[in-house]
Formats: C-alpha cells, sequence, structure tokens
C-alpha cells in the first residue's frame, strides 16, 4: 500500500473488505488513541473493545505507554537560560 | 517593534516544552538552550505576522523546529527516512506485557510500564532516528495532531503519519531492550 493510500485509509471505512475485527482494531490503534479516527470509525473501534478483552487490554497498554512517554520527557527550565531569553528580549527592544 | 509584554504574556509559558522538546532534538543542554533562545528572538522579530486567535503554541514550535533543521542538523549527515527496522505492532505489549503480567496476576501496563525511569525513556526517544523523533515527539509529548504535526513539519499528513507509526514501534523495541536486559541482570527471585 502507497504512503498515500494508507494515509488516507483511516477515512475509508465504507470501503472496507471483510477482515478479521481484531486485526482491523489494531489496525486503527494508533488513529484510535490519537484521536484521529472519524466518529463513526471510533464507535465501531469501541464497541469491538467492548466485547474483545484481548483488544481491550492492547489497546490499554499502549494508551498507557503513550501517557508515560509524555509524562518522562519534560526537563525544567534552567533560570540561566529564563535569564538569557528575557536578556535577549530587552536588547531586541533598543532601537537601533 | 512587536509588543514586548504581549508576547511575553503569550509565549513565555510554552517555555518548558519547547525546551524539553529542544533537548530531544539537539540531545544536549546547551545547544537546547541555544535554540530555545534563537526561537524565542525569531517569534519575538515575527510576532507581528503572527495571526492572533491561531495556534501560538504550533507556530512556535514550527519556528523551534525550522531553526533546529537549519542550524543544528546542518552539522551532521542528513538523516533518511530508511533507516529504521520495521518492528510488529503491539512489539513492548506482547514481549513483556502480556506474559509477565499473567505470571505476576498484575496488570500489564503497571508491571511493564512503572519499571522504565525518565532517564531510559529519554534517552529511548532520543535514540530514534531524528525524523521519527521529531513526529514522537510531537504527538506523543506535545499533543499536537496529525494536521498541525504536517504544518510544523512542513509535510504531507501520511508522511507524519507514516515517521510517527514507525517512530513508535521503534521506541518500544528499544524500552524492551531495556526492560530485557533489567531482567538478564536482575538477581534470581527471592521470596520476600
Amino acid at each position: 500500500m502507497s504512503e498515500q493510500a494508507s494515509a488516507d485509509g483511516h477515512r475509508l471505512s465504507h470501503q472496507r473488505p471483510v477482515v478479521d475485527p481484531c486485526q482491523e482494531a489494531i489496525g486503527t490503534l494508533y488513529g484510535f488513541l490519537d484521536g484521529e479516527l472519524t466518529a463513526d470509525r471510533r464507535l465501531q473501534i469501541q464497541h469491538h473493545l467492548e466485547e474483545c478483552a484481548p483488544c481491550f487490554q492492547a489497546f490499554d497498554f499502549e494508551a498507557e505507554l503513550k501517557v508515560l512517554i509524555a509524562r518522562k520527557c519534560r526537563d525544567e527550565v534552567p533560570d540561566s537560560l529564563r535569564r538569557r531569553v528575557a536578556d535577549a528580549l530587552r536588547a531586541e527592544d533598543v532601537p537601533s | 517593534m512587536a509588543d514586548k509584554a504581549r508576547f511575553a504574556e503569550q509565549a513565555m509559558p510554552f517555555m518548558g516544552s519547547l525546551y524539553s522538546a529542544a533537548l530531544r532534538m539537539t540531545r544536549n543542554p546547551a545547544d537546547a538552550e541555544d535554540l530555545v533562545q534563537e526561537t524565542y528572538l525569531k517569534a519575538y522579530r515575527a510576532f507581528g505576522s503572527f495571526q492572533e486567535g491561531t495556534n501560538l503554541k504550533s507556530w512556535l514550535y514550527k519556528i523551534l523546529t525550522n531553526t533546529f533543521i537549519n542550524v543544528y542538523r546542518s552539522r551532521r549527515r542528513r538523516p533518511t527516512e530508511t533507516e529504521l527496522d520495521d518492528v510488529e505492532d503491539l512489539y513492548l505489549y506482547r514481549r513483556l506485557g502480556g506474559l509477565e503480567a499473567a505470571a505476576m496476576g498484575r496488570s500489564a501496563e503497571d508491571l511493564v510500564l512503572d519499571q522504565f525511569s525518565e532517564a531510559e525513556v529519554k534517552q529511548a526517544v532520543e535514540s530514534l532516528p531524528e525524523p521519527f523523533r521529531l513526529a514522537v515527539v510531537l504527538a506523543d509529548v506535545e499533543g499536537f495532531s496529525y494536521k498541525e504535526i504536517a504544518e510544523i513539519l512542513d509535510v504531507p499528513i501520511g508522511t507524519v503519519m507514516s515517521r510517527l507509526h514507525r517512530g513508535r514501534r521503534a521506541l518500544q523495541k528499544v524500552l524492551g531492550t531495556f526492560a530485557e536486559e533489567r531482567r538478564l541482570s536482575a538477581p534470581a527471585d527471592v521470596p520476600s
């Protein structure tokens, strides 16, 4: 599948052939977690997750992983940087 | 000249997330500080052209990203889209989650994800080749939408999705390696 075709795939829900619902759910995993599915598609996946514990657990794990990455990649701004930026902007105000 | 007070009030609150992203991009605190300072200077100079009511955060990230790509990346060889192995879906979950959680009777995410330190997660993100790293940072750390990331990186949405999905799977492989190393180096189970 070309990159462009796969990019649009998550919007073409009416054209899909019949496939294994678990495989189909996993295929939409990232679009689902990123809030990038259409409302219809999202609902369809939600229904599957309600009745399929293995898929629910896998989605839950991936959702937690996404949270973990966001939480662990935060860094404190050094005071020295705050001062440098403030000083640099102040210098910009001097009429040239 | 842009309104300095208005700029400071609106743009300064983003310094924490810009600095974190700059650290992931440059992988070095001195370069990250320079990059953030340069970003604020450029943003201030261009603030007059910023459209009030549009997304300031994503505008600042576009400046940050462009500055990084133009200034810092040129010091190294240009990365390619292909220098990343394919990793299967649910790599980490299948490797560690299901297996260990079943053995321990705990939920998979509690067991596996709790063990990763901040340093490990940062190292894993920073190990990704640059195009994939930028996509993962913008989506997973900063929560930008695919459309916003496409605008920030100036690439089609399909490219964003492809980089993001491959980058995430590669990240899982690195985290899996960390977990595996820890398990191998851990002492044998001792009843507590």
